[in-house]
């Protein structure tokens, strides 16, 4: 999950105010009267259905597409006051077909906007190598090519740096991920994850894919057809309590489990597994598992703490030393940040239905359980509002 | 009438100078007319990318030019401008329009409709973006409309020894088809043939050296 961090943000709270758009001819409303404030440093997924005005709102905000009402601001200046073209070098832009120009060098891709701004050369060819090492691209490898050199992936993270090239504290991406495939795109994504939890840019990022906007938002507008704001809220909450049954629908479903991507581990109350050496004792071992009543399994470690497998307190009677042979191998282990999905999945599949948390260094620090994961997806759960909000409530009132 | 060799090397010996000085007429004649006919051709063509419906009838009356026979222009032409290197000039310039007018705008339309509208956000303005992005990206077709204009011209300018000019021409058709002097025919036609390809090939590595991206444009997708 993306909560804002301590870092600071680079980014502008962004607000569109009863903004309206209609096209001429038919007069019908491609946006309409759509308000919501985007805090700074926040990722904002526009998200619904073709011809739901996300990609046409998101143009407004850069002037590309001019509103016929209401207003936008970015940090409380209304953009309409500011000339189109220095307004635009200040948001950076980012699209599914990129856009590099064929003719300029990845570092004169990455270099327009600064040298429109008239940096010196020094002060741009130090900010160009800067960036391509931020996306992991070597710059003296990459700067000299020119784009159709590039794989797509590579091509994508040079369009990604180029609209960070001068710093802008607000970002526009129109399904910047859309043309590659799903492996690629889920690199991407958490790449770009990584980059914006250091730079924290007000993001407006549009796609019509659920689980996109889910995972990459602090908050999501789901947009419906006309371009009304169907519900505006951060991601949990939105899964937890679609406002309508148009946006309970729209998420799916299964949206008890995409609430499970979201959560992780280091989420859900760990139990204190009961960890035994092979050079202990059947009768201390089966004294401390006695002590633990929700535990009908010792956790059986090597001598660094690394799980080995599971020892059932049936096989600890008698005398002697633990038997190490009884023990059934391959406890699913899952770390603070495994997602609860993947987490699910592992336990599931495993005869003893218990996960060890591991550290870094594979060492068992904790047990999660399906009952403890179930536990957390009935919790109640904070909105955009700040207020926790039993889990459900919005949907039995969209029912009745 | 006398029997004479069939190719006589020492009349090129002989006329060396004057060759060289037809030769020299030749490129001039060429290089006006292609340069004019480019100014033309992309005043015409920017005239197209803000009015597109005059694409029409830009293409029609360039390409109606195109159509007259040489002759028949410099019949038209010279009761105005007599027999002068303005009536070939005009001749000349107006059969490079079509070609050029034409590629010129295919040219900014092979510019992706990605590319301009990353330009645009990016704050670019509109003549930064047909300057620094639009007629870069479509250099490699105008290069390639200029090559063909510039064979095509070389062609045409040996005509215009019908109104007294003509560079090579000249050696083709007043030396030599009107005294029965095949050397001087020959002469002109290989010239003027060796003239077309060393401008094409020097066009070519232009192209080469102006866009050294369009080279390894069919690598790595």
């Amino acid at each position: 999950m993306t909560s804002p961090s301590q870092a600071r943000p680079g980014g502008a709270v962004v607000a569109l105010d009863h903004l309206s758009k209609t096209y001429g001819g038919s007069g019908a409303a491609a946006v309409d009267d759509l308000s919501l404030t985007v805090p700074a440093g926040e990722i904002c997924v526009l998200v619904g259905p073709s011809g739901c005005g996300k990609t046409t709102t998101m143009k407004m905000i850069n002037r590309l597409i001019e509103p016929t009402g209401g207003r936008i601001t970015i940090d409380d200046e209304d953009v309409s006051s500011i000339p189109a073209v220095e307004l635009r070098r200040r948001i950076g832009y980012v699209i599914q077909q990129i856009g590099l120009f064929p003719h300029l060098t990845i570092a004169d891709n990455v270099a327009i906007v600064p040298k429109l701004l008239q940096w010196d050369r020094t002060r741009v060819r130090e900010r160009v190598d800067e960036l391509l090492d931020l996306v992991g691209l070597e710059p003296s490898q990459y700067r000299d090519r020119y784009p159709s050199a590039l794989s797509g992936g590579e091509r994508q993270r040079v369009g990604v740096v180029r609209a960070l090239a001068a710093d802008p504290p607000v970002m526009l991406m129109d399904e910047p991920f859309g043309a590659v495939d799903p492996i690629r795109r889920e690199r991407l994504q958490n790449e770009f994850l990584r980059l914006q939890a250091r730079v924290r840019k007000t993001i407006i990022f549009v796609t019509h894919d659920v689980d996109e906007a889910i995972k990459m938002a602090d908050r999501i507008a789901i947009l419906q057809r006309g371009g009304v704001l169907a519900q505006y809220d951060t991601p949990d909450a939105i899964l937890a309590n679609p406002a309508s049954e148009f946006v309970a629908r729209f998420v799916g479903a299964d949206r008890g489990l995409k609430r499970l991507s979201l959560g992780r581990v280091r989420d859900v109350p760990m139990l204190e597994p009961v960890i035994i050496r092979a050079d202990e004792t059947r009768a201390d071992a089966r004294q401390r598992l006695a002590g633990v009543e929700e535990l009908e399994y010792a956790l059986l470690v090597d001598d660094h703490g690394r799980p080995l497998g599971w020892i059932h307190g049936s096989d600890l009677t008698g005398g002697g030393s633990v038997p190490v042979d009884a023990a059934t191998p391959g406890a699913p282990t899952v770390q603070a940040e495994t997602t609860l999905r993947d987490a699910l999945s592992a336990l599931l599949g495993s005869s003893v239905q218990l996960g060890v948390v591991v550290d870094e260094k594979d060492r068992a620090i904790g047990l999660v359980s399906v009952d403890a994961i179930g536990e957390a997806l009935r919790a109640p759960v904070r909105g955009a509002d700040g207020e926790l909000h039993p889990v459900g409530e919005a949907a039995v009132e969209a029912a009745s | 009438m006398r029997e004479q060799p069939f190719f006589r090397v020492d009349w090129i010996v002989d006329n060396a100078d004057a060759i060289a000085g037809r030769v020299w007429e030749h490129v001039q004649m060429t290089v006006i007319a292609v340069v004019l006919g480019f100014v033309i051709a992309i005043a015409l063509a920017l005239l197209i990318r803000r009015v597109p419906r005059l694409y029409g009838p830009i293409i029609g009356v360039t390409g109606t030019m195109f159509a007259i026979p040489s002759l028949a222009l410099f019949a038209i032409l010279v009761p105005f401008t007599g027999l002068s290197v303005l009536t070939a000039e005009i001749a000349l310039v107006s059969y490079t329009l079509l070609i050029l007018v034409r590629n010129i705008v295919a040219g900014l339309e092979s510019v992706g409709p990605d590319v301009v509208e990353a330009a645009t956000a990016m704050g670019l303005t509109s003549r930064q973006r047909l300057l620094q992005v639009e007629l870069p990206i479509a250099l490699p077709v105008v290069i390639a409309g200029i090559r063909i204009a510039t064979v095509t011209t070389v062609g045409l300018v040996t005509v215009t020894a019908l109104i007294g000019l003509g560079g090579l021409g000249y050696l083709i058709i007043n030396t030599g088809i009107n005294r029965f002097f095949p050397t001087s025919i020959y002469t002109g036609v290989v010239l003027s043939v060796l003239l077309a390809a060393l401008a094409d090939i020097s066009l070519l590595l232009l192209q080469r050296a102006l866009t050294p991206w369009s080279r390894s444009r069919a690598g790595g997708v």
